[in-house]
């Protein structure tokens, strides 16, 4: 289905601001202003994007360690997330979470997390609210568990997948494929390979797969599997294959990686490239078009930036707030 | 008032909230049984029959059969309870957090800190545990003071039916994550419950179930009888024992711990988790810490020994507190100068 300029300006939009602003992290771990471990989704913004332009508020997504971009593109705000890893009081988690828990419940966003397939049974709860809920004028809402190809080695995945099954909860899990669980390949860790929708298959689930360096292809399979999962078809899973620019961390020396391969899926795998190839040539968008986006979210995430660099710290008073809401 | 065994305060409070609340869910293994689907003969309720009548009466949206799979059934807890529904899960076993305890640890317990304070999870995880049933190694330990040592989580262990009654609904109706802890022995005993349906017992406030001046005996769930039958066999040779029923350990009620000890200037702590970094050991710590110069006797402890717990009936007796030990305990206290 062919998408309005406004979706197109959005979704890319969207692809910008995660890969500016992780780019932008990059520089600014290196010269030790920004504490603890990062975790960087260069290379698979079309995933997040693809997947989450189809969400409204009402659908849940669940995170991993490598969260950011599924927290941008399920609408958490730029500047808070910039506070919330620079570590301020303003941070969208008052500086509590830093990168790996980013979270915002009122955009259904339930969540970045640490603990790699810890989020997979978390989305099969969600989706089991909304089936208790039952569904409503759009439909089931969904929940989405966003999981690398490192937590699809997780039993908390397989028992994710037999529950979703079983009670048919409307839950899809992505599973992003980036071909490396942190600094192992998965031609060594994953006993599928290159195959991990068919282990959902085998949970008794329909299954999806998609090149994830193309917006269009995530966006539209997404759209079917949307379709089949708010239509009350029960669960799904979708695999993309896609690309990590970075390494599991940042400072990750990355001695696994071949030679010229981060040259190499930058030029040819990256999926803003592709959009802006794919859209400029078909005459949907002209550079300039593109161009202007680009400026657009430079300005945001420099803004973003200087905020975070501005923010209040927190204070030792507020180690002591929030363990519980009454105590 | 109404005399009912502790099991059926249990299921009555689920019950009775889960009419009064559309939000709450209930979750776990065989919590219908059966097909799963039914909850017709077939259906079991429960194997501690806690759960029995919820599926007939609220339905697959709210009372849901999970497979095997200690992890899912907590992290679906998880997920439901920050999407606004209040999940009683069950885990059968209190020893299978094992299983699940990533979902438990790093997750229900931190999400709210994690978050920065803009979320609640009021997800209330039930669980039977405790010894005495030569159910051997994995299926009979007390796990509270695993718990009470995570930040985030509330441990609630009730010792009565009443208790369960006013605890079980304060749990539900909290806003936090809640450990309900059931103590296996306790499931068929019986007591008078108030028939009040908002009777709750607020967390952190203690229960002194004997005043008696003397020393003071602190303990919770099952062995809490036995302190209480120690008292009352002490009553008769003229000593008095202020019992105190911790109810939770998480918050922990401190004030009247120190009050009576600063009374009695003698404590015995009487827990059914091993000694190590456990409740006991904190409590006789939280005393020398903060009652050191009303103490009269050094604080002891009367708890299992430093090993896993054993099958045979001989070996279960001798690993377990029970009524002579405690009485040793109590006596040694008295007796020291």
């Amino acid at each position: 289905m062919q998408l309005s300029r406004e979706a197109l300006l959005n979704a890319y939009r969207a692809m910008k601001t995660i890969r500016e602003f992780e780019e932008r992290l990059h520089v600014e771990i290196q010269t030790g202003e920004i504490a603890g471990f990062t975790h960087l989704y260069c290379g698979q913004e079309a995933v997040a994007v693809g997947v989450c332009e189809h969400l409204g508020t009402q659908d849940r997504i669940v995170s991993t360690h490598r969260g950011h971009g599924h927290c941008l593109a399920k609408g958490c705000d730029v500047d808070g997330m910039m506070k919330e890893i620079w570590g301020s009081r303003e941070g969208l988690c008052k500086g509590k979470g830093g990168s790996m828990h980013i979270a915002d419940i009122d955009k259904g966003m339930l969540g970045a997390n640490g603990i790699v397939g810890a989020g997979a049974p978390i989305a099969v709860g969600a989706a089991l609210a909304s089936r208790a809920d039952g569904p409503g004028p759009d439909g089931m809402k969904v929940a989405i568990a966003f999981s690398g190809d490192g937590a699809c080695n997780q039993g908390t995945t397989f028992e994710a997948m037999n529950l979703a099954v079983v009670t048919q909860a409307p839950c899809i899990f992505v599973f992003e494929n980036n071909h490396y669980s942190e600094h192992t390949g998965v031609s060594y860790a994953v006993g599928t390979n290159r195959d991990i929708a068919s282990r959902a298959e085998a949970f008794g689930m329909k299954a999806w797969r998609a090149d994830g360096t193309d917006f269009f292809a995530v966006h539209e399979t997404m759209r079917e599997v949307l379709d089949h999962v708010r239509g009350g078809g029960g669960p799904a899973a979708v695999e993309f294959d896609t690309e990590r620019f970075f390494g599991h961390f940042e400072g990750d020396p990355q001695r696994y990686r071949g030679p010229g391969e981060i040259e190499r899926i930058r030029a040819e795998r990256d999926c803003l490239t592709r959009f802006r190839n794919a859209v400029t040539a078909a005459g949907l968008l002209d550079h300039g078009d593109i161009d202007a986006l680009d400026a657009q979210v430079l300005g945001t995430i420099e803004a973003a930036v200087a905020a975070a660099r501005a923010a209040p710290r927190p204070t030792a008073d507020d180690v002591l707030a929030d363990v519980y809401i009454s105590y | 008032m109404t005399k009912m065994m502790y099991r059926d305060a249990v299921l009555s409070t689920i019950m009775e909230e889960m009419a009064r609340d559309p939000d709450v869910v209930v979750l776990g293994e065989d919590v219908v049984g059966g097909m799963g689907t039914a909850g017709g003969p077939e259906a079991i309720g429960g194997i501690w029959s806690t759960s029995t009548g919820l599926y007939d009466r609220f339905g697959p949206g709210r009372v849901i059969d999970t497979p095997i799979s200690e992890s899912a059934i907590m992290g679906a807890a998880a997920g439901l309870a920050l999407s606004g529904k209040r999940p009683v899960a069950e885990l059968m076993f209190a020893d299978f957090i094992g299983v699940s305890l990533d979902q438990l640890w790093n997750q229900i317990a931190k999400f709210r800190y994690m978050f920065g304070g803009k979320t609640r999870c009021p997800a209330v995880i039930r669980m039977a545990y405790g010894a005495g049933f030569n159910a051997a190694a994995q299926h009979s330990q007390s796990v509270h003071q695993i718990l009470t040592g995570m930040p985030g989580l509330k441990v609630v262990m009730p010792s009565t039916p009443a208790d369960v009654k006013g605890l079980l609904r304060t749990a539900i109706r909290d806003d936090d994550p809640v450990i309900f802890l059931e103590h296996k022995a306790l499931y068929a005993t019986s007591g008078e419950v108030p028939d009040d349906p908002d009777f709750m017992i607020p967390f952190g406030h203690a229960r002194l179930s004997r005043a008696g001046g003397d020393v003071t005996l602190v303990s919770s769930g099952l062995l809490l009888g036995m302190c209480e039958a120690v008292a009352d066999r002490l009553a008769a040779e003229g000593i008095g024992c202020d019992v105190i029923d911790l109810r939770t350990t998480s918050p922990l009620d401190e004030e009247t711990i120190l009050d009576s000890v600063e009374v009695t200037g003698r404590v015995v702590v009487v827990d059914e988790a091993p000694p190590r970094c456990g409740l006991a050991a904190d409590l006789c710590a939280l005393v020398a810490e903060m009652a050191f110069s009303s103490l009269k006797a050094p604080p002891q402890q009367v708890t299992p020994p430093h090993t896993p717990i054993p099958f045979a009936r001989e070996l279960e007796s001798a690993y377990l507190p029970s009524v002579d030990k405690i009485e040793a305990a109590v006596r040694r206290v008295l007796a020291w100068r």
